[in-house]
């Protein structure tokens, strides 16, 4: 009697569980068409999430939003700071339907968020909001946060990668500037490989590091396989191509370099911020974290084999088509990325908008960098810069396959040609997966 | 109108609300998100989309097919055996040390203790410092002549340091309960069998282990739930790496459902997880009957 209860009991249960997993979980959208804007444009009180929690960066954004409410009282926004698991922490506010109503969104994750429809087109919007001039935007690569001509995200910060030097350093080496290399043409990745091993010997300190690279995000390699004309998959996403010769070439050398002490060990640390890097890649933002405690300059990249070339460290932010109030959303972010503030924001994240990416509009907000600097490694630079080619639908799962597989490279007298194949056959599954 | 109730019926009705907290809780936060997870099971959930269809027992049969799940479940074996089998012997040696009448005994207790009451992470990020290749745990080595292996970068290595840093963490915890039962044996039972002349081997094999073994037991089951669910050691030490040789069950699952963003084989591996901590915590307490021989 007892189990004959039980089972009534469990059955039950099974069937409730079975017709709840039938059914979609309320307020969210259907994936498919285009999401519309919806709700009160000027009656809302709006959610913004970004990975930030730099006080100024909040400071600007909260004077932004209250000059909004000055012309729209109806309006408020508040700015929700995740600094650790940025993306993770923003799907399950979304999944538990409780996504902001904005938030900035990576490079790496747009082509999910666009793929899902989960942003809300802009184009006709910022085009229609009056003395916004949207043809402005065009002369920035925007196509990762784009679709069918249509733009989802409005790429607010536009940063090209550069070299940082440690001239201290490169001169205990004996070596030289990157300056001096760049007048003599000699400005190459083989050039930088030999002078960080130079370094390395000779002072103990670390060559050449990649920001937050950690033999972990392999995405932040990509500038140096650029220069030997390397992509990880086809342009349409639909081959693997870690195991092509150019790919080959550029871990071969940096296997090389590896050896030669040019790069640091895996597990090892050398933070160029604090004088224990020759060499560094990354952004200009990170001039801050320069003290005045050695002596330093920040160049474009290096040419490789295939020449000169240059990626865009990209963010975008975007109206998500989960939010109550798309319509009011999408007012607060075409206000938010006009010309007026696009310039207020230019003082941390280098603009999208061609007249405002000057050496001029950057000096006044980067003491630390010149002007020549700045016109070099940023403006000439972003114009030409492509935006970053380690996008994918799918990605997360990408990244962690594609780390798992890469691991052997780094160990000693690994054979980088059969490893790569081997990264190719974990990542070509998941590239054919709809 | 008033309505009168009867004793009894008010002794039941105050019953049930002293209860009523404590089932609100587990209602929200047990049995809801259990039935959800099971739900979730079922369908291919896009979580940016809010799209979910029922898939039926496609997540289930993936976990047939999906060709990580060896390494994952041979990853979360080798944690989960050492830290049982280590956490025992180690907590039951440094507890019966400890039980002795020395100066100090107290402040090796407490040192012992003290990491049981730090931060996981804080204790993690500390470690994972130390276990640099060029960090304090091989610059310790050099100075007695040793060349230190890079711990967090070979495979090997590196589930041996993430299994040594959960170790060392939660040892302390399984020494006070160890403490507990030692200081919980009689003293006469010691006293008559020196007097039959057992030694002390004697002693701890034939009266200390058996009088303990309910003790034991606690510690097993504990241990390796805490193994199981060993999230944030890995994910900050290792994050899984190098290859999939320290992604364990529980790392995988957050991988599949937060990164990946699909909810519906996260869910079917969460699922897993609770149906093998089910199985062994049942097998362990049906084996306490053949090896705990004393049930207080």
């Amino acid at each position: 009697m007892r189990i004959a209860r039980f089972a009534a009991v469990a059955v039950s249960a099974a069937v409730v569980v079975a017709l709840a997993a039938c059914s979609s979980p309320a307020g969210t959208p259907k994936a498919g068409a285009s999401p519309s804007l919806t709700g009160d444009p000027y009656h809302a009180t709006l959610r913004m999430t970004i990975w930030s929690s730099n006080q100024a960066h909040l400071d600007l954004l909260n004077g932004i939003a209250a000059d909004y409410k000055k012309i729209h009282p109806g309006v408020s926004v508040k700015f929700d700071s995740i600094v650790d698991n940025y993306t993770p922490t923003l799907t399950t506010q979304i999944a538990g339907g409780a996504g902001p109503d904005l938030a900035w969104i990576t490079t790496t994750d747009a082509p999910d968020f666009l793929s899902s429809n989960a942003l809300v087109p802009l184009t006709q919007l910022l085009k229609s909001t009056k003395g916004y001039n949207f043809g402005d935007l065009s002369k920035v690569d925007s196509s990762v946060y784009s679709k069918g001509g249509e733009l989802y995200a409005y790429p607010f910060s536009n940063s090209p990668f550069a070299i940082y030097a440690n001239e201290d350093l490169l001169a205990k080496a004996g070596q030289p500037n990157p300056s001096q290399l760049i007048a003599s043409g000699q400005w190459t990745w083989d050039e930088l490989i030999k002078e960080a091993a130079a370094v390395h010997a000779s002072t103990g300190k670390a060559g050449a590091t990649f920001q937050n690279f950690n033999y972990q995000d392999w995405t932040q390699l990509e500038d140096f396989w650029d220069a030997y004309g390397a992509q990880p998959w086809s342009s349409d996403g639909t081959k693997a191509m870690f195991s092509s010769k150019p790919m080959v070439q550029a871990f071969t050398a940096y296997a090389k370099g590896l050896a030669s002490g040019a790069f640091p060990q895996p597990g090892t640390t050398g933070d160029f911020f604090a004088g224990d890097a020759a060499f560094t890649v990354t952004q200009i933002s990170r001039a801050s974290l320069l003290d005045g405690s050695f002596k330093w300059d920040i160049v474009p990249l290096p040419k490789g084999p295939a020449g000169q070339y240059s990626t865009l460290g990209q963010a975008g932010v975007g109206v998500l088509s989960s939010s109550k109030h798309t319509a009011a959303a999408a007012q607060f972010l075409a206000f938010m990325t006009d010309p007026t503030n696009s310039l207020k924001l230019a003082a941390y994240f280098p603009p999208p908008r061609a007249s405002q990416l000057t050496a001029a509009v950057l000096k006044a907000n980067n003491p630390k960098l010149s002007a020549q600097q700045l016109q070099d490694v940023v403006v000439d630079t972003a114009k030409h810069a492509e935006s970053p080619k380690t996008v994918h639908t799918n990605f997360a799962e990408i990244q962690q396959t594609v780390r798992s597989a890469l691991d052997p490279i780094w160990q000693p007298g690994a054979n980088v040609e059969n490893v790569l194949k081997q990264v190719d056959a974990s990542l070509q599954p998941l590239l054919e997966k709809k | 109108m008033s309505i009168r109730l009867s004793r009894q019926v008010r002794v039941d009705v105050s019953g049930y609300l002293f209860v009523l907290p404590q089932l609100l809780g587990l209602v929200v936060f047990v049995i809801a998100p259990l039935v959800l997870v099971v739900m979730y099971s079922f369908q291919d959930f896009n979580v940016l989309s809010g799209q979910a269809d029922f898939a039926g027992a496609a997540n289930y049969q993936r976990l047939l097919n999906d060709p990580n799940l060896p390494s994952v479940l041979g990853a979360t074996a080798v944690f989960s055996c050492f830290l049982v089998v280590f956490n025992v012997v180690l907590g039951l040696i440094v507890a019966v040390l400890l039980n002795q009448r020395f100066a100090g005994t107290t402040v090796f207790r407490v040192l012992f203790f003290s990491p049981v009451v730090v931060s996981t992470v804080a204790w993690t990020l500390v470690w994972g410092f130390l276990l640099q290749d060029n960090g304090g745990v091989n610059g310790l080595l050099q100075s007695i002549g040793i060349h230190g292996p890079n711990w967090l970068r070979s495979p090997i290595m590196a589930i041996v340091a993430v299994t040594a840093v959960q170790l060392l963490k939660g040892v302390g915890l399984n020494m006070v309960l160890f403490l507990s039962a030692l200081q919980g044996v009689p003293r006469d039972f010691h006293e008559a069998a020196s007097l039959d002349g057992a030694g002390p081997v004697r002693r701890l094999v034939s009266i200390t282990l058996p009088l303990v073994s309910p003790t034991t037991l606690l510690v097993a089951i504990l241990s390796l739930i805490s193994a199981m669910q060993s999230f944030a050691l890995v994910s900050v030490l290792t994050q899984g790496g190098p290859g999939r040789s320290t992604t364990v069950l529980v790392y995988y699952l957050y991988q599949q459902a937060f990164q990946s963003h699909d909810f519906g084989y996260g869910s079917a591996l969460a699922l897993l997880l609770f149906a093998i901590v089910l199985a062994l915590s049942l097998l362990q307490w049906q084996l306490r009957k053949k090896w705990v021989t004393y049930d207080a």
